[in-house]
């Protein structure tokens, strides 16, 4: 099969639908997923063609929808669960953290949760209150979760199809911005392993690193920095956990600068976690300390202000201008 | 539970029918009253429209309409005392403003300017709940506050068929009952949660007889019915506020348009389903019955409908007039003092704006 224009709703769909036709395991259910097709249609016509037993809309209750998802993968199944927006997500933190993540561990590996909990996430589409949090941070510091980002709608595709596949528990973070928009995807190709991370550009001068929706923003920036005769490359993480050290290690060695990109709220985040693991890793090969433009400490503003709080082109550069170029010449 | 408890959870109370007569064996409402609620009524339905508009012309980010139900939004204003709360939802705009909140400063919210743009303390009226049922908890411990306090504030608290299912719905109307507090639970069944109808919602006998299972009083009244809903919800408010604790009452109703200007109804429910909910419209029977018995004439209502265009015309105004969103504001109301770090990132974009206005 040859590369197809879709959206990232559409690759998303595309993987969904690829799974359940080739694993009979594989159930989707959530709050409005079967007959409205998800309030972003990713599940659209899913429900339509494999019916009420593949696909269903359950009662209004994500703690109910997680903890029935893990029986249901104690039984055999691998159940794919829509939480409808990130702040959604909440009412199940109890059923993630205290049984998604740990089952496998306080078993000993008896109990396996092949689970997949998709989030559209994080903000840029004007969405009122709990409809644009960052959470990621919540799951990366959970031992026991696979955390997934893709910034491409390729990599949607492939890494869905992998973590459906996967023995693992993953979250799999959707960038809610990304969903309407068109990109070349070819179905056919090797689904890359979760846990590799990709060199989006590469850069002599200094390293970007983001994942999902940042990537794009950390893009157009090296892009800037292009016309200014900086040569910044990108590097997209595609999974927060498992992290890829090694890709990310390499890339900050050669060019001995890096800045990290992320929308969510700075302290205690995951660009906190990888500037901190750059540093130790690439300490001699640093000519300036790790820079992390992130969303600011305050909870995602109203549509009015977002785009004061998401770290855009301009404050990406910005930081790059201080990692202490004067000494490099 | 007696067999008229179970009766009164299930079969809905009604005091006008469709047309609006009286319906056997019902004590006429006050004509005066019921005149009041009328303009209410009016006032809500306007609103319903004019923020409709104004979400098509894009002023508003998004607005979830409670056309069809608003008899439930004045019923469960006009039955709180000035010093009682009001727990409301996103799709309780309505409710709000017939508590008295100007309609402008409700929809600083859904205009995208701040995330409540009200005083809570001054109208007594929490900001509008957004993640389902966990408002409702707040209610309880409002309620339970005031009776510690000993003061004899009632709460109504509000939410929607679909915020049932939360294990929240459960907690509150739990605790509310074990602390017998001075609570309502009014649940305005629309019958859908977005797409999903309310057969998967619950397959209990009615929404309102979960209440025997918590030990309060649970009551279904026909949420298209104004003074049925006043009387139910009325009596509630008074068992509250004597001591007798909770309440859950469910209003049989029906949301006649999309949940939101970004749905598409048509997905998921048959036109004819619709047409068949407007003739029960709220506002149709008790103009009727306010007609039959003198009390709404040509003119009364050409000075109501003049009253709603007033107000309509302010909504316009200010919903229209420049934002007031100030962006140094997302770092102000955090902490009562605020932190170190806070006061630095605030620093920083005060720089950039000031780069960006230089
Ligand atoms: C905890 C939580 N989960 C999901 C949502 C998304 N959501 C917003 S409104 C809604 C449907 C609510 O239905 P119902 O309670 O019947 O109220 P209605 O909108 O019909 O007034 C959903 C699923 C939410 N706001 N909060
Ligand atoms: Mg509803």
């Amino acid at each position: 099969m040859s590369a197809e224009k879709m959206t990232m709703a559409q690759a998303i769909n595309a993987a969904l639908r690829d799974a359940i036709a080739q694993d009979d395991s594989v159930v989707v259910f959530g709050e409005d997923v079967a007959q409205l097709g998800g309030v972003f249609r990713v599940t659209d016509g899913l429900h339509r063609d494999f019916g009420e037993s593949r696909v269903f809309d359950t009662p209004l209750a994500e703690s109910g929808i997680v903890g029935m998802a893990v029986g249901m993968a104690m039984n055999g199944m691998r159940p794919v669960v829509e939480m409808q927006f990130d702040a959604f997500a909440y009412p199940a933190f109890e059923q993630i953290v205290s049984h998604v993540a740990k089952l496998g561990n306080r078993t000993r590996g008896k109990v396996r949760l092949p689970i997949v909990i998709r989030i559209p996430y994080a903000g840029g589409i004007g969405g009122v209150e709990h409809h644009c949090d960052s959470s990621e941070a919540y799951y990366a510091h959970t031992p026991g979760l696979t955390v997934v980002a893709p910034a491409t709608n390729a990599d949607a595709y492939g890494l869905l199809r992998a973590a459906i596949a996967g023995s693992d528990p993953v979250v799999f973070l959707e960038p809610k911005k990304h969903y309407f928009a068109r990109e070349e995807v070819d179905v056919s190709v090797a689904v890359p392993p979760i846990g590799r991370a990709v060199v989006r550009r590469p850069g002599k001068d200094a390293t970007l690193i983001a994942y999902g929706p940042s990537v794009p923003v950390a893009l157009a920036a090296a892009e800037q920095a292009a016309t200014e005769g900086r040569d910044l490359g990108v590097v997209d993480l595609r999974s927060i956990v498992p992290f890829d050290d090694e890709t990310v290690c390499a890339e900050v060695r050669k060019t001995g600068r890096a800045v990290v990109v992320a929308e969510a709220p700075g302290f205690a985040s995951v660009a906190s976690e990888i500037a901190a693991r750059v540093g130790e890793r690439c300490f001699h090969h640093l000519e300036a300390p790790v820079r992390r433009v992130t969303g600011f400490d305050v909870p995602y503003p109203p549509p009015k202000l977002e785009h004061h709080f998401l770290p855009g082109v301009d404050r990406i550069l910005d930081a790059v201008d201080t990692l202490q170029w004067e000494d490099a010449a | 539970m007696s067999a008229g408890q179970l009766k009164a959870a299930i079969t809905p109370a009604r005091l006008l029918d469709e047309t609006g007569r009286l319906v056997r064996g019902a004590s006429k409402p006050d004509a005066e009253a019921l005149a009041e609620g009328y303009r209410k009524l009016v006032f809500a339905r306007r609103l319903n429209e004019q923020c409709g508009a104004l979400v098509r012309q894009g002023r508003l980010a998004v607005y979830p309409s409670s056309r069809g139900q608003e008899a439930c939004q004045v019923a469960c204003a006009s039955v709180l005392s000035d010093g009682d709360w009001l727990f409301p939802t996103y799709r309780d705009t309505a409710a709000i403003a017939a508590r008295g909140v100007d309609p402008v400063e409700v929809l600083t919210l859904l205009r995208g300017d701040w995330h409540c743009g009200y005083d809570p303390n001054e109208h007594k009226v929490a900001p509008q709940a957004t993640p389902l049922a966990t408002q409702l908890l707040h209610a309880v411990g409002v309620g339970h506050a005031a009776r510690l306090k000993g003061e004899d504030t009632v709460v109504m608290a509000l939410c929607g068929d679909g915020a049932t299912s939360e294990g929240d719905f459960h907690e509150a109307c739990n605790f509310a009952a074990v602390f017998k507090a001075p609570v309502v639970f009014f649940v305005q069944n629309n019958k859908y949660a977005i797409s999903v109808p309310l057969a998967r919602q619950s397959v209990a006998p009615s929404l309102a007889a979960k209440a025997i299972g918590y030990g309060m009083p649970g009551f279904r009244v026909d949420g298209n019915d104004l003074p049925a809903l006043e009387k139910v919800l009325g009596e509630a408010v008074a068992r509250a506020r004597a001591g007798e604790g909770p309440t859950l009452v469910e209003a049989d109703t029906y949301r006649i348009e999309s949940h939101t200007n970004a749905d598409d109804a048509s997905r998921y429910r048959a036109d004819d389903e619709v047409a068949d909910w407007l003739p029960r419209d709220p506002l149709l029977r008790v103009k009727a019955y306010l007609t039959a018995v003198g009390a709404l004439d040509d003119e009364r209502e050409r000075e109501i409908t003049a009253a709603a265009e007033e107000m309509a015309a302010a909504v316009r105004a200010g919903v229209g007039a420049e934002t007031s969103a100030d962006p140094e504001e997302i770092f102000a109301h955090l902490y009562s003092t605020p932190t170190p770090q806070l006061a630095e990132q605030r620093a920083a974009l005060r720089a950039e704006l000031d780069l960006e206005e230089a």
